[in-house]
């Protein structure tokens, strides 16, 4: 599996995510500038976490219009998976490549710990080994990750089974308790139509060594080598 | 072409929780505004542009706000003037 990891100015968990793939997974990891327009044959591209553009605007506002995400909107309309995550998650959203919106926490405090998540579907090249309804924790580290949408597109999200994981409390039930931002329905990562492009609030690739708390986000790196199947 | 100066209000739409907004509110409540019954945060964006008309420099600066400086799915906007000015 090749990987390519975008940095914007102010990526800054590109890195982490070079880890996960490079280190712990044992495949091939690239950095792509975001004024690069050549993805370098990857077969998965990963948005990371980050302040890219300093959050001017709105977060990912101005990411959006970096020379790379051509490539990675035509990488993603081949149906080839993309990654995005946090930062990478509001990027993806300000390009369209998925509905909706973070905003600011709903408490206006920026949080970072551990967080209990819900696997809602393995029906994607992201969750496919993980057991459905797993429980894992991942931690967060953000302070927009509120998602926002309309009920007519959280409804379809829903009964399209798009919604990959969802925030809850240790018992595994949805809820305020669980919930660290007032994203709507709970909901920290969600699917594009064609099941490709993945974003989510939560870092994966921060959670792939027990010894530092979790290895719960490897399942997710092994669904994609399992999906490229190379 | 004339230089044209253009106000934008961009502001939560009303029904998405406002917590900045919420904060100020509160903070008013605190001041002893007890007559505040809601706030919400956006921002005004002034720029400078040319065009050929008034009309003109509204239908540019709708447009820039479609495309970036509103989000279609939280944010509202108004274009508050196009007035002419000073070259």
């Amino acid at each position: 599996m090749r990987v390519a990891i975008v940095t914007f100015p102010g990526s800054n968990c590109d890195y982490d995510a070079y880890h996960a793939v490079a280190d712990e997974l044992g495949e091939r990891a690239h950095y792509v500038w975001h004024k690069d327009r050549d993805l370098g044959g990857a077969d998965v591209v990963v948005l990371p976490g980050g302040f890219s553009y300093g959050d001017y605007l709105r977060c990912g506002a101005i990411a959006r219009f970096s020379p790379v995400m051509d490539a990675v909107a035509e990488h993603a309309r081949r149906g080839a998976p993309v990654l995005a995550i946090c930062n990478g998650f509001q990027i993806a959203c300000e390009a369209g490549l998925l509905p909706g919106a973070l905003l600011r926490n709903a408490s206006l405090r920026y949080v970072c710990e551990f967080r209990t998540l819900r696997v809602e579907t393995v029906d994607s090249a992201f969750t496919a080994e993980y057991a459905p309804g797993q429980l894992v924790r991942i931690p967060i580290a953000h302070g927009e990750g509120r998602y926002v949408a309309d009920d007519a597109t959280l409804d379809r999200l829903e009964s399209e089974g798009r919604v990959a994981f969802r925030y809850v409390d240790e018992r595994g039930a949805p809820g305020d308790d669980g919930n660290p931002n007032g994203s709507l329905r709970h909901i920290a990562g969600i699917l594009n139509e064609g099941r490709n492009v993945l974003g989510m609030m939560p870092h994966p690739e921060r959670a792939v060594d027990a010894r530092l708390g979790s290895a719960d986000g490897l399942p997710l790196f092994r669904s994609l080598l399992a999906a490229v199947g190379a | 072409m004339t230089p044209y100066r253009i106000e934008i209000r961009v502001v939560p739409r009303r029904g998405i929780l406002d917590p900045q907004g919420k904060a100020v509110a509160d903070a008013l409540h605190a001041l002893g505004f007890a007559d505040v019954t809601d706030a919400r945060v956006g921002r005004h964006v002034v720029l400078d542009v040319r065009a050929a008309d008034a009309g003109a420099a509204r239908a540019r600066a709708a447009e820039m706000c479609d495309r970036l400086l509103a989000n279609p799915v939280t944010e509202d906007y108004v274009i508050e003037s196009a007035e002419p000015a000073a070259a």
